[in-house]
């Protein structure tokens, strides 16, 4: 790791209001600062790479809100990923990282038939009883949270069903590279769909290659930069092969990773793919005019999540909220720290379930005082997170993908 | 330290509020204080006073030294520790009451200052001191270091809305300080003593502010100065003139390329200096001052006077020098701020022997700061790692401060002399001086243990 990087954070402690978990325990070590002074001090050899050590850096989201204070261009998040990857390139991939990160991972047939199990589960009538009778208390933790973070799946993956060419509709006017992430096909095909629809609709061809692959987050978060070398390699070859103006894609998390290829690997075709891709939000917001003249009203009230992957990382946070003013009738309603994580954090809601909770709360304590019917975000981490913090204790506010509210206003 | 002292800490505060791990101490071994680290002993979170008095009766008895710690923003090194123990007020943070009958807010030492800010302006009120760290700086920390801010010029700094203090002494005893009266002659005048005492005079538990209406309306102003001297002698003709804006903060050439790429909020990058002056109070009468400040800027050779016209507006203009520090530091990965400050009518003259002791030491410094008050900041821009040039750069500051000091200003004017400054204080003071801060250090600890070697 660059040294420079580390030395460049005058702890000022602008980060500090900013990190949720520096909110949720005001112990330095938990700050974005302490962060960056912790690996700053393993490097000068001052402090040793000891279990406590790895532990105070893995409390970190990565939500790089940080980022977003820092006014000297710190990444305290970014630095941490950076370090946790170095480490795991040192030390190799573990037996479950290596089955899950290179073997499932990588390849979107084995993703979506390991999903089966799942699907049958659900229908079959089994998660009912599994719930009723609490048989998962028998089993270890994680896997008993993440049996509850999953909403009901859709009958197949979006992937398997969609066209790789969908028209536009009237005038072409472009054509838009669909980049269809995993979760979002595998669990939120409804908002993908919905996606698909914007831009077909507003002159859009859209082509999404069925051969794509995982963009490689999930990679980069388990430490795994080989694994996602790869993944950018071939999702730059796929896409290089379609003339698209955009590739856009639906999943913060997705268009983050995305953007940055051009970082990863070498070449000008990763350069191009980086500097073409747009969250979906960047490009609906390109035809303000033209959608709000497609847009019917919806009587409700509505609030918008900034998903960190989106607001901290890529910077959007105008064109979400242009966006849902638009629709005529909606009220809407800023969320108190729209901005703040909600705790998802890739797998963090499961590796570390009791922080992940805390930040949680405070976000559904958010949501409560809005008075919203319907809450917005736009990656499916959050989706996931803030569909089960609503089902406990909010059940009566809708949860909504952007486009979902976009492509209802439109049809209703 | 001992097992069985920590042993006893851990008795009153709990395990979990005891920090001695070697990762925790690392990071409690800084504050925001560039070049200076110490490693304390034991960090602890105390979360009630009585905590707090039981701590500081076991540390009195066994001679184990007590440095007190907000978030750690400190800017002379105030907050940290040599191997004592290290208590940090983050889960003391109740805002206990605002008393809108006496205009008064009581707070327990963590209150982050905006959070304070927040509640009390939601009830129309009005707590002016706003340091720059005030989003995550601590009431406590405010008061032990008497911090100043952006409104200082108009307002004043925190010691003049210290009403009453609940202070713990080195002996674990309670000293009540002042309350909620206006006026209180009884005795010796403690509260402005222990206002800055940078926590080598006891531990606050309680802390009562004045709050005052909040002002009606308020307008923000910037105007662009091609040339350096025009600016600041337009910032005394401000003054001169009888009008007391809140705010009339200056920052000049390097600082404004600085503040702009960060922010954005179009700064001319082609002047030399720019001024941001925010007047506040009743609409009629701000107008008046506003076109008053318009009139003079433009005498003294203007380029480019706006004023905002929405609060958005003036939201990203007083946000832009905020951030100013901070900006400064992306250009080297080291920044030394000083807040060397003079009388008002000096501000020209300091400008000049700030550039000229850059320039003579050949270091980069780019100063901005609460001109209308005299208090500059000059920062200089430097790399840790290249011993030459960081002897050189405090070369220049001790011009700069012999320069304050022989102006009739001071080494210090809201950042306290802490570890940071002790050095130049006899220059001020005097040996009498620092006879009497001695004597009185003795009364209130006469043991030594709170916050040794800061100071003096």
């Amino acid at each position: 790791m660059d040294y420079v990087k580390l030395i460049n954070c005058m702890r000022c402690g602008m980060c500090l209001p900013s990190c949720p978990t520096y909110k949720e325990t005001f112990l330095e070590t938990a700050s974005p600062r302490g962060r960056v002074a912790l690996i700053r001090k393993l490097q000068e050899g001052e402090l040793d790479q000891s279990e406590r050590l790895l532990e105070y850096l893995s409390l970190c989201l990565d939500c790089q809100a940080c980022a977003s204070a820092c006014p000297c261009g710190v990444n305290a998040g970014e630095l941490v990923a950076e370090f946790t990857c170095e480490r795991k390139t040192d030390s190799g991939l573990g037996f479950m990282e290596d089955l899950i990160l290179r073997k499932l991972v990588p390849h979107p047939d084995r993703l979506e038939t390991s999903m089966v199990p799942m699907r049958v589960y659900q229908k079959s009538g089994l998660q009912t009883l599994v719930r009723t009778l609490g048989v998962l208390k028998m089993f270890p933790k994680p896997l008993e949270r993440m049996e509850g973070l999953l909403p009901p799946l859709p009958t197949r993956p979006l992937r398997q069903e969609i066209q790789e060419v969908t028209p536009a509709v009237g005038t072409e006017r472009g054509t838009a590279g669909f980049f269809l992430g995993c979760v979002m096909s595998l669990i939120f095909s409804d908002a993908s769909r919905a996606t698909i629809k914007l831009l077909s609709s507003l002159g859009y061809r859209v082509i999404t290659p069925r051969n794509q692959v995982c963009c490689g987050a999930p990679n980069m978060l388990g430490g795994d930069l080989e694994g996602l070398k790869e993944a950018a390699h071939t999702n730059v070859d796929i896409f290089g092969g379609f003339q698209v103006d955009f590739i856009v894609t639906d999943c913060g998390g997705c268009g983050a990773e995305l953007k940055k290829y051009g970082h990863h690997i070498e070449g000008e075709a990763a350069a191009a793919f980086g500097s073409k891709v747009r969250d979906i939000s960047q490009v609906l917001a390109l035809h303000i005019e033209e959608l709000h003249a497609k847009l019917k009203p919806l009587q409700q009230k509505v609030t918008y999540h900034d998903p960190c992957h989106i607001a901290h990382c890529q910077g959007i946070r105008k064109e979400p909220r242009d966006l849902l003013k638009l629709v005529p009738g909606l009220e809407y309603k800023e969320l108190e720290a729209a901005d703040a994580c909600c705790g998802s954090a890739g797998t963090y809601n499961i590796t570390r379930p009791e922080m992940s909770d805390r930040i949680l709360q405070r976000k559904l304590d958010t949501v409560r005082a809005s008075g919203a019917d319907i809450l917005v975000t736009s990656n499916p981490g959050c989706l996931l997170q803030l569909k089960k913090g609503l089902a406990d204790q909010l059940p009566a506010v809708k949860l909504m993908h952007l486009t979902e509210v976009l492509a209802l206003s439109m049809s209703s | 330290m001992q097992p069985s002292f920590i042993k006893e800490l851990q008795t009153i505060v709990g395990t979990q509020y005891v920090l001695i791990d070697r990762e925790s101490l690392a990071v409690y071994g800084y504050d925001s204080t560039p070049e200076i680290e110490s490693l304390p002993g034991a960090v602890l979170l105390p979360g009630t006073t009585d905590e707090v008095v039981r701590i500081m009766r076991l540390c009195n008895e066994a001679g184990i030294t007590l440095t007190p710690r907000g978030s750690g923003t400190n800017l002379s090194g105030g907050s940290l520790s040599a191997g004592g123990v290290v208590v940090q007020t983050s889960r003391l943070n109740r805002l206990l009451e605002i008393d809108e009958e006496n205009l008064t807010a009581t707070v327990e030492p963590g209150v982050i200052t905006s959070a304070l800010h927040r509640e009390v302006e939601a009830r129309g009120l009005f707590y002016p001191p706003d340091p720059g760290s005030m989003n995550i700086s601590t009431m406590g920390g405010n008061v032990a270091e008497n911090s100043g801010g952006l409104r200082g010029l108009k307002y004043g700094v925190t010691a003049d809305y210290v009403m009453g203090l609940e202070t713990v002494l080195a002996d674990g005893d309670t000293l009540r300080t002042g309350g909620k009266v206006v006026k209180d002659v009884a005795g010796y005048a403690l509260n402005p003593l222990l206002v800055s005492s940078e926590g080598t005079l006891g531990f606050f538990t309680g802390i009562t502010v004045k709050l005052i209406p909040k002002p009606q309306g308020k307008i923000t102003m910037l105007a662009h100065f091609p040339a350096l001297q025009d600016a600041a002698l337009a910032v005394s003709a401000i003054i001169a003139a009888k009008v007391i804006p809140a705010t009339l903060e200056f920052l000049d050439k390097v600082t404004i390329k600085c503040v702009e790429d960060y922010a954005h909020v179009g700064l001319p990058l082609d002047v030399d200096a720019v001024l941001l002056i925010e007047v506040d109070g009743h609409p009629v009468v701000i107008a008046e001052e506003a076109a008053a400040v318009a009139e003079i800027c433009k005498k003294h050779r203007c380029s480019f006077f706006q004023t905002a016209q929405n609060p958005a507006e003036a939201l990203k203009l007083t946000e832009a020098r905020r951030t100013a520090l901070s900006a400064l530091a992306r250009l080297k990965p080291t920044t030394i701020l000083e807040d060397a400050t003079v009388p008002r009518s000096c501000i020209a003259a300091m400008l000049k022997i700030i550039q000229d002791a850059a320039k003579k030491y050949n270091v980069v410094i780019g100063t901005f700061g609460h001109a209308g008050d005299g208090n500059l900041h000059p920062t200089c821009l430097t790399d840790e790692r290249d011993h030459d040039e960081i002897k050189r750069a405090h070369a220049a500051f001790e011009e700069i401060f012999d320069a304050a000091i022989s102006m009739g200003g001071t080494i210090t004017g809201e950042h306290g002399v802490g570890l940071a400054k002790k050095k130049y204080l006899p220059k001020l003071v005097g040996k009498s001086g620092i006879k009497v801060m001695r004597g009185i250090k003795q009364a209130f600890d006469p043991k030594g243990i709170l916050n040794p070697g800061k100071i003096f």
